[in-house]
């Protein structure tokens, strides 16, 4: 890679025209080309008609500073490529999208690279550099370099409109002159990005909308887009490395399965995104859920490129089951090929500066980021990254064990102690014991005082928590009651040692009681109920 | 028929049973607000009725000392409670607790120069036993809520003082108090034992009580107060029922069983607020060593804001949530966060308050903080009935609260605060931080909150932070 040579006139970016079958994205925007040019200070050439199917014409790139060549001159001539597929590589047909490849060139694109081995191994024979747009690392930094999250957003709201177009009824109520119409109830299965964007774009539409997912900390994601939190009554975590899915255990699909069953009569609508990274797609959807649907129902699989959530989806298609329509397309992003464009476009735009821009571009492998993304290294292979850690955040560690409950003290602080009849029953034995020697005006005392403690003890749980200080200053009012002892000692001799003790003992005790009852007065005047 | 022909026992009695149950209505009737003025009134009754009907005990004259006395302290106290502000209800709770053991304390030794009547041999050793409890628990309890004061009005230090061998030293105490008792007892009424009169026994133990009074508290941090203010409010209960147990009067012995039991009440509910045994805040130390156990590192960076990005926050939130903790106190901030929380209800938003159990310096005192600056106490809820509602939660304000809302304390097993129950401040969609500068909280323990992507930090005192955040609001909303 020319990292010093080209530093006068800029590192050259090519655009090549997507030639994927039905694929209407292309990787770059007029707007993402003028950042590219004017803010990081590369120079962009875009081959003809690249971005016609996005809305993008010639003329508007041209317009912003970019050269329109052919495809020779951007596999040829370019330092980068940017692309919204992998490149094209079919032996059995001869289509090798990288025939004319420039040796040593850096490649942006989704590779896929676990999928993708063959296309690996061509590219590192071409000595390229590859960044892959689907492996960068789903950490806050990079977020506005992650394709397939927003990528994953647009084909959940996208999946909602295909289901809608296909769906008999309204998805919102209605109640008109001419009849009523009841919501549509859509499930969505599955609350990564995608689920999340289906959810919202459903519940504009005026849909009910539940959800389900297997880790129990995206509830409050899923509650925050007005859908109701479905889930297994079984205690295991879902939370993968990096915020991902994982596999579940076999009682735990079950739970899920029965779940499932018992939505598959009610719902008129199913959105499956369910992907574990690196595996096939977990079959959620079976036969008999579809054909226990009602006829006219709609099931959107977004897991159809890699497998399929349902079997009985055909990727890329809509066919119709058991009078069910069973939509399977792997397009959905190139179905609003305008903004994919603009947001694909603008994560590239993001990555690059991140990286140094043109000036001060650098393959810095300490970078987290970078790492993480790349997978040739002129010609190396340095994929898989290192994995990332569990999900450290205490935003998403406490897991919620059952739908309501909420963590559970062992002492719930507003429970009596079990501690305090404990006590009395103590006490009431040492009474017991002492009433063998002790006079009998003791005894009777301690029944008294046994008594007023079980009392006490009764009456205080009760008290509401906000009056705690009006209680502590009620109580300093009433333990005045000292008084009583210090009036009998001043009463008799006010004029002896034991007098005198006696009346001050009585000023203070005044104090108490004057002050403790005049301020928890003035305290509960200030308690008042919203008028 | 002449007042001094009747026999006034029997009805004495029964006006101080009639008093004991005022007393219970009078607690009883805190169980919600809409009762506990009434309540208040019950025990203001309660109370004229055994003065009165102590005056009227027939060895009770010089009517003028008593009068005198009464009227001056009744003034004193009268003029307390009219001035105190309602953020200084710790310092004068813990002032009134030292009161009682001071007043306990002379009655004690009065009772001992004069015990009223004729004792044979084992109730004159009873009654021994019953001063020596008297004058000690009320020595400690003066002591010690001497040095609470002093702690709570920032003329000590809220720092621990953990002396070596501390405990050795408690214990030590005890033994010279048990000892001394035992010399009382043998010493009789005007004798002497060891070389001592058993009056000037006492003295040591009320000098010697005194000492682990202020020990006993020195060694508690400053996070703790709710804790040892409810303690002593208990041990003041105590002592009046020592007191009673002295002098034969149950009055006493009912009433000091229910305050007593109130203290022990709070300070049970205080501990389990901290998820702390009660032995481990009396003797443990707690509040000066976490600072070692406590230095864990969180990574990341606080992110501030400035009070206009946060006043967009503020007008564009539905739900919100206040955590109100001791720095809203100290800053004298209630009014003015009154006035907030009123600025975002007439823009159509819910606000309501989320109180700790232990925010504050004494139990409940964040109630009446917002009660005094005029929230209607429905909108100011308890941990547990709020906890629940933080993910629904558009913005939470922490106003000088800290270890109450560290989620450390549930995820983080080796941090000093873990298992406490806290507020889950994290989980709403932005929690905004009031906070004097980047210190960790009473504990020293360090809290993650801070360090989260949907925190902000709004730095500054928290009066004057939340005057310009309501001015920007009101401006903004003018504009």
């Amino acid at each position: 890679m020319a990292e010093h040579s080209e530093a006068t006139a800029g590192l050259l970016i090519g655009v090549p025209r997507e030639r994927a079958t039905g694929e209407r994205r292309v990787a770059a925007s007029p707007d993402s080309v003028k950042r590219l040019i004017t803010k990081l200070g590369f120079r962009v050439q875009i081959e003809a008609g690249a971005g016609v199917e996005a809305g993008f014409t010639d003329a508007a790139y041209a317009a912003v500073g970019a050269q329109i060549v052919d495809l020779e001159a951007i596999w040829g001539q370019s330092d980068l490529v940017l692309k919204v597929n992998p490149p094209l590589l079919d032996p059995a047909t001869g289509v090798d999208e990288l025939a004319g490849a420039r040796r040593g060139l850096t490649l942006v694109c989704p590779v896929q690279p676990a999928q993708n081995k063959a296309l690996v191994e061509r590219m590192a024979a071409l000595g390229l550099t590859v960044l892959a747009l689907d492996c960068v690392p789903r950490i806050t930094r990079a977020q506005k370099s992650d394709v397939l999250s927003s990528m994953a957003n647009i084909a959940g709201y996208r999946a909602v409109i295909e289901a809608a177009h296909r769906f008999g009824g309204f998805f919102g109520p209605q109640m008109t002159a001419a009849g009523k119409s009841p919501p549509a109830k859509v499930l969505v299965i599955g609350a990564g990005v995608a689920g999340l964007a289906a959810i919202g774009a459903a519940r504009s539409l005026g849909a009910v909308v539940r959800a389900f997912d297997v880790r129990p900390s995206v509830r409050e994601q899923i509650n925050s887009m007005g859908a109701e939190f479905l889930t297994v009554e079984l205690e295991e975590s879902g939370e993968g490395a990096g915020g991902y899915a994982k596999t579940m255990s076999p009682e735990f699909i079950a739970a899920e399965m029965a779940l499932f069953r018992a939505q598959a009569k009610e719902v008129d609508v199913v959105i499956t995104t369910a992907l574990i990274p690196g595996q096939p797609a977990p079959e959620l959807w079976t036969e008999d859920m579809v054909q226990s649907m009602k006829p006219g129902s709609v099931v959107v699989d977004l897991a159809a490129a890699q497998g399929g959530n349902c079997k009985l989806t055909v990727p890329g298609a809509v066919t119709e089951v058991h009078g069910v329509h069973l939509i399977g397309y792997t397009d959905l992003t190139s179905r609003l090929p305008t903004i994919s464009s603009r947001f694909f476009a603008n994560n590239i735009v993001n990555l690059l500066e991140d990286m140094g821009g043109s000036t001060k571009w650098r393959i810095n492998l300490d970078d987290e980021v970078v790492r993480g993304c790349i997978v040739l290294h002129e010609g190396a292979l340095l994929w898989p990254a290192p994995r990332p850690p569990a999900p450290p955040t205490p935003a998403v560690a406490p897991p919620a064990k059952a739908p309501t409950s909420a963590p559970v003290h062992a002492h719930p602080p507003t429970s009596p102690s079990r501690w305090g009849p404990v006590a009395a029953l103590v006490l009431g034995a040492v009474a017991l014991g002492l009433s063998f020697v002790a006079p009998a005006g003791f005894v009777q005392q301690l029944t008294v005082f046994t008594l007023s403690c079980v009392v006490g003890w009764q009456v205080i749980w009760s008290v509401n928590h906000a009056l705690h200080t009006p209680l502590m200053s009620v109580t300093n009012a009433i333990s005045g009651i000292i008084i009583v002892g210090g009036v009998l000692q001043a009463g008799a001799e006010p004029t002896s040692l034991a007098g005198v003790l006696g009346a001050v003992a009585v000023l203070i005790a005044s104090v108490n009681i004057a002050g403790g009852f005049l301020v928890t007065s003035r305290m509960l005047q200030m308690f008042r109920k919203r008028s | 028929m002449p007042l001094a022909a009747l026999d006034l026992r029997h009805p004495q009695s029964m006006a101080y049973l009639l008093a004991g149950l005022l007393f219970v209505f009078a607690l009883g009737g805190l169980a919600s607000q809409e009762s506990a003025r009434r309540g208040n009134l019950y025990g203001v009754i309660g109370m004229a009725l055994a003065l009165i009907a102590t005056l009227l005990d027939p060895s009770v004259g010089s009517f003028g000392v008593i009068l005198g006395a009464v009227a001056l302290g009744g003034v004193v106290g009268a003029v307390l409670a009219k001035r105190v502000e309602m953020t200084s209800m710790p310092e004068l709770t813990a002032a009134l607790h030292s009161f009682v053991g001071l007043a306990a304390v002379l009655v004690g030794l009065s009772s001992y120069l004069r015990p009223g009547k004729e004792m044979s041999h084992a109730e004159g050793i009873v009654h021994a036993i019953e001063i020596t409890l008297d004058v000690a628990i009320g020595a400690l309890t003066f002591t010690g809520s001497v040095i609470a004061w002093g702690k709570l009005q920032g003329r000590i230090s809220g720092k621990a003082l953990l002396l070596p061998g501390r405990h050795a030293l408690n214990l030590g105490l005890l033994a010279v108090i048990i000892g001394g008792g035992a010399a009382v007892a043998m010493a009789g009424h005007g004798g002497a034992a060891l070389g001592l009169s058993g009056f000037g026994w006492l003295l040591v133990i009320v000098g010697v009580a005194s000492v682990l009074g202020v020990h006993l508290v020195m060694a508690i941090g400053g996070a703790d107060m709710p804790v040892v203010v409810s303690l002593l409010n208990s041990y003041s209960g105590w002592t009046a029922a020592a007191a009673g147990f002295m002098l034969g009067n149950d009055l006493l012995i009912v009433t000091g069983a229910l305050v007593g039991s109130s203290g022990a009440i709070l300070s049970i509910i205080m501990c389990r607020a901290m998820n702390r045994s009660i032995l481990n805040v009396v003797f443990g130390g707690f509040g000066a060593t976490p600072a070692a156990a406590g230095t864990a590192e969180v990574l990341g960076t606080q992110t501030e804001i400035q009070v206009d990005e946060l006043a967009e926050a503020c007008a564009e939130a539905k739900e919100v949530i206040i955590v109100p903790g001791y720095g809203m106190a100290v800053a004298q901030a209630q009014r003015v966060v009154d006035d907030f929380a009123r600025a975002l209800q007439g823009r159509g938003a819910r606000v309501r308050f989320a109180i700790h159990p232990v925010a504050g310096r004494l139990p409940g005192h964040m109630n009446v903080l917002l009660a005094e600056a005029g929230v209607p106490y429905d909108v100011v809820l308890e941990m547990d009935e709020i906890n629940e509602d933080f993910p629904e939660t558009d913005l939470v304000l922490v106003i000088g609260a800290n270890d109450i809302v560290n989620p450390s304390a549930q995820t983080d097993p080796s941090s000093p605060i873990a298992g406490m129950p806290v507020l889950e401040a994290w989980k709403a969609r932005m929690t905004v931080v009031l906070k004097r500068g980047k210190g960790a909280g009473y504990a020293g323990v360090e809290n993650p909150l801070f360090f989260l992507d949907n925190t902000r930090m709004y730095y500054g005192d928290a009066k004057k932070s939340m005057e310009r955040l309501v001015l920007t609001l009101k401006a903004a909303e003018a504009a």
